[in-house]
């Protein structure tokens, strides 16, 4: 382990580059359904378990795409528009009937179609490990000490302008403003006579849209399978906790700061404590909250 | 009084039924001139698409072996049938059918199902009711440590899958006018029970070389992405690196392998054709080397099938839709020759007879020499490594079975 970490701060620093971009790149694909599922969270109150199984499904519009003899980034729109369909459906079928009840039956019921998603899956595409090929070259600095995948700075700069766009939207839309609306107090929202129903259908739909998007990324950066949603699915909950609801820059510096940290805890400790890592961050930064609240509390009394 | 009566009656009802269920038993193992084989293979679920392999590979030698005469006990002579059921990929329920195969069906001779988790599931069954089973497909070495008496198993089991590219590894330092002790390996396996088996193979024979080990990351299950430990190997400059981890091991790290464009003279891996990593990484694959347990282009053969090869054309002649013949489908079809060859030398279909007869086998089959240990593995077989070489697979080591030299070091394509 010292060993490692002395390669990093004294023998070849170089390959601190390769860590940071390696984590920011990532970390900016979970950025993506992490921002999602910020999004049901705050303004649904529903913790949306399938998140991760968005993710995949996402992933085999691409892997379509690339069977069809195109090329694999062109699914995304596809993938966001009948993902967009899709989570809709998912709303006025399920979601819709369980909003009101308690937060275990939301828990359960979008587990269970996690498991549904999953062998849905199974049926259609096999059990077998995809991997989506873009066929970008890869980016060689200092000397081949460092090398990125172009695929990943594209779906960075992908990642970027998607999240933009939603920024956009929630800032300036119709919509986007009646959703805020909604999450802010969805009793009051209904008296000034917005529909709420339809507003959390359209935010379930968008976030199964974003996670179709991130999912096409992810299958030319990853592999896929029907049952590797739930990586994804912890993540974004790692992420959503940590920076706490509707707060979209924690959001991304959150998914950002995990992608490099789970690349230095790899390089110095070893794989095994990569996702631990993540966790154990959590960890800190809940303990780290409680300790503030408390002193504010102790403020107030 | 009515007490004794109802008692007598009882005993009587149970004398009647274990007479009746020891007559079924006596029909069913050996139905007239039929041995009933018995598995409990997966059809359906995550194994499926090995499980159909493997069912293929047994049908495949019965048919053969009936063709050919069947088996003679004595001077009789006897066909032999396989009665299948569908276990769906879950422990529990192999051991739940082996149960009906040897109870209900009265099944004396069992064939192992497909992967190690149902074949451990499935032991302690054969064990308890005393009832040999030669398996094909289950290589975890835990299987061979519990002290069964019944239970053969064909293949090499997982500690052996990539030991030899240690020997390799090895030869090629000597080659070089390196000593093997110099060599320095970086390895990364998942953590399973499979790939840590197969690490400590690895582990056992780098120690006996005195290698030194760079590198040793455990990649946890749901992880995709191994470029931190590339990264380090990039900086450790390892003479080999060793990667198990199933489909996805193999996939991600050819993928990350190619991408990050990482210069290791020798890359040795399990799972490149599972995970089909010489048709989706072309470039990145060319080079690597992969275990297997058998391929058809293997100078082994025997009476039946004739050579391996002969045995590649028969199966794909009978099955459609195959273009390479897995290794899966080819141990399950060795694991009934030496059903029969046990039955032959036993002169009797009494299982215990046929047991000592399984524990005394000592065969060359076109899968290679089958040979158990006390444990019941096969200890004659050695794992194969082939090299992946303009995207086809040649075997390279061991020495004595390659039809072609090993590349080294590996072409690393520019990006």
């Amino acid at each position: 382990m010292w060993d490692n970490l002395s390669i990093l701060t004294t023998h070849a620093p170089v390959f601190n580059i390769q860590l940071l971009l390696d984590g920011i790149l990532i970390g900016a694909v979970f950025a993506l359904a992490a921002y999602g599922l910020a999004l049901v969270w705050g303004v649904m109150n529903v913790k949306n378990l399938c998140q991760g199984e968005f993710v995949i499904m996402g992933g085999y519009f691409a892997w379509l795409m690339g069977k069809a003899g195109l090329h694999p980034i062109l699914a995304l729109p596809f993938a966001i528009v009948i993902m967009f369909g899709f989570g809709w459906v998912v709303y006025l079928t399920i979601i819709k009937r369980v909003l009101t009840k308690d937060m275990f039956t939301s828990l359960l019921t979008t587990f269970g179609l996690a498991i549904v998603i999953q062998q849905a899956l199974n049926l259609a595409f096999g059990p077998e490990v995809q991997a989506v090929q873009s066929d970008f070259h890869t980016l060689s600095l200092f000397d081949g000490f460092v090398t990125v995948a172009n695929i990943k700075f594209v779906s960075f700069v992908l990642c970027g302008l998607l999240a933009g766009a939603v920024v956009m939207f929630m800032k300036h839309s119709r919509m986007g403003q009646a959703i805020r609306a909604t999450a802010q107090d969805a009793r009051a929202a209904r008296v000034m006579g917005i529909d709420t129903e339809n507003v959390y259908a359209f935010t379930y739909s968008l976030n199964a849209a974003i996670c179709g998007a991130a999912g096409v990324l992810i299958s030319m950066i990853w592999v896929i399978q029907p049952f590797y949603g739930i990586t994804h699915s912890i993540r974004s909950f790692v992420i959503v906790t940590a920076a706490g609801i509707g707060n979209l820059p924690g959001v991304i510096m959150a998914a950002l700061g995990m992608g490099v940290a789970e690349q230095y805890v790899g390089f110095v400790m070893g794989a095994e404590f990569q996702q631990a890592s993540v966790v154990v961050i959590l960890l800190l930064v809940l303990i780290w909250r409680q300790m503030q609240m408390s002193k504010l509390r102790q403020v107030v009394q | 009084m009515l007490k004794t009566i109802v008692g007598a009656g009882t005993a009587l009802a149970l004398m009647l039924g274990v007479g009746v269920m020891s007559a079924d038993k006596a029909q069913a193992k050996v139905e007239g001139d039929t041995i009933v084989l018995g598995s409990a293979i997966s059809f359906t679920g995550k194994y499926s698409t090995n499980g159909i392999h493997a069912k293929n590979g047994y049908d495949l030698a019965v048919k053969k072996i009936n063709e050919a005469g069947g088996v003679n006990i004595g001077d009789k002579n006897y066909k032999l049938e396989v009665r299948y059921y569908d276990d769906e990929s879950t422990p529990a329920r192999t051991a739940q059918l082996l149960e009906r195969l040897i109870q209900q069906d009265g099944i004396q001779y069992i064939l192992g199902p497909y992967s190690s988790a149902t074949t451990k599931a499935a032991a302690p069954v054969t064990e308890k009711y005393q009832v040999p089973m030669v398996e094909a497909e289950g290589a975890s070495r835990s299987l061979f440590s519990q002290g069964y008496k019944y239970l053969f198993a064909v293949l090499s089991t997982s500690e052996l899958y990539l030991a030899s590219a240690i020997d390799l590894a090895a030869e090629v330092a000597e080659k070089n006018g390196k000593k093997p002790s110099d060599v320095k390996i970086a390895m990364a396996f998942e953590n399973d029970p499979f790939s840590l088996d197969v690490r400590a193979g690895v582990v056992a024979d780098a120690e006996k070389y005195g290698m030194k080990i760079v590198i040793d990351d455990k990649l946890p299950r749901d992880l995709s992405d191994m470029s931190a430990t590339l990264t380090k190997a990039k900086a450790l400059k390892p003479d080999l690196l060793i990667v198990s981890g199933h489909s996805k091991g193999a996939a991600t790290a050819a993928r990350q392998i190619g991408e990050m464009n990482i210069e290791i003279p020798m890359i040795a891996m399990t799972h490149c054709e599972a995970a089909k990593v010489h048709d989706k990484f072309p470039a990145a694959s060319e080079g690597f080397l992969c275990s297997t347990q058998w391929a058809e282009t293997l100078s082994y053969k025997d009476g039946l099938f004739g050579t391996a090869g002969e045995f590649d054309k028969l199966f794909k002649d009978t099955y459609e839709g195959y273009t390479t013949v897995p290794y899966q489908s080819a141990q399950a079809a060795a694991a009934v020759q030496v059903w029969a060859d046990a039955f032959e030398r036993a002169g009797s279909t009494d299982p215990q007879k046929v047991r000592d007869a399984l524990s005394a086998t000592d065969m060359q089959t076109f899968y290679g020499p089958i040979k158990f240990s006390e444990a019941g593995n096969n200890i004659a077989k050695p794992m194969v490594l082939r090299q992946i070489q303009n995207g086809a697979y040649n075997v390279v080591a061991p020495s004595k079975w390659a039809s072609h030299p090993l590349v080294w070091p590996r072409a690393v394509p520019s990006n």
